[in-house]
């Protein structure tokens, strides 16, 4: 044990460089390992929607869309509202865009039943909050729900600012009107939301809200906001469409036209 | 040790008796009434062999979870090149269409309580 300062710190140096090289590599094979969060196509897509609020609103108590969403998904219709379990809902023009309609703007818009979704936030909250990865971004901008891996601690419900996400206070079979197979249900415990039908949109289809819109008065585009030349690329660029709460920057992709 | 030769005995006799159940099963060489599983009526073989899929089903629809969910790519590739679709009411309830007499009767042998059933939903009733 002869060993001069200058041996000691060199093999310091050595030993310290060797460690933090290893963590990098350990770093690496986590990272490869760890769930990939894409959206399944090579394409690079930006699923959107855009709704027309004043074709919609010419329909009168028109529920097609979302007469079909709780069909397709096995939503239970609870009609307690602090336990109600919704992905598309209608809400009054005033609630949906506070700070765009006043007590001076016009009465039909203000006035104006319009229906709302989970926006698929380019930059969503719940994300964020979310402590397991339960909810996640896909590639092709879906903000997706795993219920597999929901814990159920709602802090997505707190973090998202449009109160598209609820929570299963008790089971939701009691109260589903008609089973689908194909379809699986929720659990108690656990906090869903609209997820864009990413289960139609892997083979090929519309979202279901957006197919039955279209069987009565088409004010529902769907489409990938990528593509300058699909039909949404065409008139968001076109028309002046409104998000909701754009000051927040959560960068919403359901267009409204007010 | 007083009455060493009682207590041994003793001791003996409980062994025997608590490990009676395992001695009963290596002598006659069963496990007890496991389950005997029929094949499904229709179907000609499932996506991976017999063997793989009674020891290794869990993991493989753990995979087509995450796959289907996680990965949005919904198609399986068996190991003797076929391809599936990754459902487990469409795909594995097509075949294996009791649940009662496919799932829960061995689940209920080995005593586990998989969480499947809890949100999906059994295709009893809604397909012929």
């Amino acid at each position: 044990m002869n060993k001069s300062r200058r041996d000691f710190l060199k093999k310091a140096g050595m030993t310290l460089l060797g460690a933090s090289g290893a963590r990098f590599v350990i770093l690496g094979i986590a990272d490869a390992e760890h769930l990939p969060d894409s959206g399944g196509s090579g394409v690079r897509r930006r699923w959107a929607i855009a709704i027309d609020t004043e074709k919609c609103a010419s329909q009168g108590d028109c529920t097609a869309c979302i007469d079909a969403c709780n069909a397709e998904h096995n939503i239970p219709r609870i009609d307690n509202p602090e336990e109600e379990i919704k992905w598309i809902w209608k809400e009054r023009a005033k609630a949906v865009f506070p700070h765009q309609l006043g007590n001076d703007s016009p009465r039909t818009l203000r006035d104006r039943e319009i229906p709302v979704l989970c926006n698929h936030c380019e930059n969503p909250p719940c994300v964020r909050v979310c402590p397991t990865q339960a909810t996640w971004k896909r590639d092709d901008g879906i903000v997706m729900m795993d219920q597999h891996r929901c814990i159920g601690c709602r802090y997505c419900i707190v973090g998202c600012p449009y109160g598209a996400r609820s929570f299963n206070f008790r089971d939701p079979r009691r109260a589903i009107d008609k089973l689908r197979s194909d379809y699986p249900t929720r659990t108690r415990g656990v906090v869903e939301k609209c997820t864009l039908c990413a289960e139609r949109l892997a083979i090929g289809a519309q979202p279901a809200c957006v197919e039955a819109c279209e069987a009565t008065c088409g004010a529902m585009v769907f489409g990938d906001l990528a593509n300058p030349d699909s039909a949404i690329g065409r008139l968001v660029r076109t028309t002046l469409t409104m998000r909701r709460k754009p000051e927040l920057g959560t960068e919403p992709k359901v267009h409204y036209k007010l | 040790m007083y009455d060493g030769a009682k207590i041994i005995t003793g001791l003996a006799v409980f062994g025997a008796m608590v490990t009676l159940p395992a001695w009963y099963g290596w002598a006659g060489g069963s496990h007890g009434d496991a389950p005997e599983l029929a094949p499904p009526a229709h179907g000609e073989h499932c996506v991976e062999s017999v063997e793989f899929m009674r020891s290794s089903h869990m993991q493989l629809l753990n995979q087509w979870r995450d796959q289907a969910i996680r990965r949005g790519s919904r198609s399986y590739r068996s190991s003797s090149g076929e391809t599936y679709k990754i459902s487990l009411t469409g795909t594995c309830l097509d075949c294996h269409q009791a649940k009662a007499e496919f799932c829960d009767r061995c689940h209920n042998y080995m005593g586990v309580q998989p969480t499947c059933w809890n949100c999906h939903v059994e295709p009893t009733g809604v397909k012929p």
